[in-house]
């Protein structure tokens, strides 16, 4: 029983480690390239048969 | 006018990085899945059902990235340069207790299915079901793997309860949280 606490404590700090590991990913900026590339995406899409070009 | 469900995968950028990353440990690599995928979500975005959860759609795409990847590339993808995993962690040293470093190296060392699985279930906030689809496995095998997953990352780390409770303490969270200020609110 104490050893199913001891799991379940494990579990928590290891989840509270990657989030914040997660974390720390998630607020690096984004590198512009990937805006870039979405408008890219964006700005062909008008050559389809979206009438909204540009 | 809107509608347009693409408009929405900017939104999910910073989420497909950090999946990205932590699946490869590979800055580079990283970028350039998340840029396969991006190409690959807009032209197929049919296979998208507005409504549904488009950040599982997304990871969806690029774990598939990953995988074919991984499979053209014979096993040996990731862990190249290490760099940014060293980047990420230089943390004040606080001695003996765990340090971002050592928890980095041993998340580095879990295999890519437990490591995905305890990244979408321990760190994403997706549930066991949402994991197992994204994956395409059963509900069961996402359970054993994330707990396989914490399982070795404990034994990697040495966590016994002693340490784990100095972990949670106050000081010890202000030192693993160091970095992150303003950018969370």
């Amino acid at each position: 029983m104490a050893q199913d606490r001891n799991k379940a404590q494990q579990s928590q700090v290891i989840d509270e480690n990657l989030k914040r590991v997660y974390q720390d990913m998630l607020d690096e900026k984004v590198p512009d390239r990937f805006l870039d590339l979405l408008s890219q995406l964006k700005n062909q899409q008008g050559d389809g048969n979206h009438g909204d070009t540009k | 006018m809107s509608g347009d469900p693409r408009d929405e995968i900017v939104e999910h950028l910073p989420a497909l990085r950090a999946f990205a990353l932590s699946l490869t440990r590979n800055g580079a690599l990283a970028d350039d899945m998340v840029q396969d995928s991006l190409v690959k979500a807009w032209t197929k975005i049919d296979s998208y059902q507005p409504g549904t959860n488009m950040r599982a759609w997304l990871f969806t795409i690029l774990r598939n990235t990953y995988y074919s990847n991984r499979r053209k590339a014979g096993r040996e993808v990731a862990d190249v340069d290490g760099v940014y995993t060293a980047s990420l962690s230089e943390k004040p040293a606080h001695d003996g207790r765990l340090q971002m470093t050592d928890f980095h190296a041993a998340f580095a060392k879990l295999n890519d299915e437990q490591r995905e699985a305890l990244i979408l279930v321990g760190a994403s906030g997706f549930s066991y079901e949402e994991a197992a689809g994204m994956c395409g496995v059963a509900v069961g095998t996402i359970k054993s793997r994330t707990n396989r997953a914490r399982a070795r990352l404990a034994e990697l780390m040495h966590l016994d309860m002693g340490e784990a409770l100095e972990m949670t303490d106050g000081a010890t969270l202000a030192v693993i949280s160091g970095n992150r200020t303003a950018s969370v609110g």
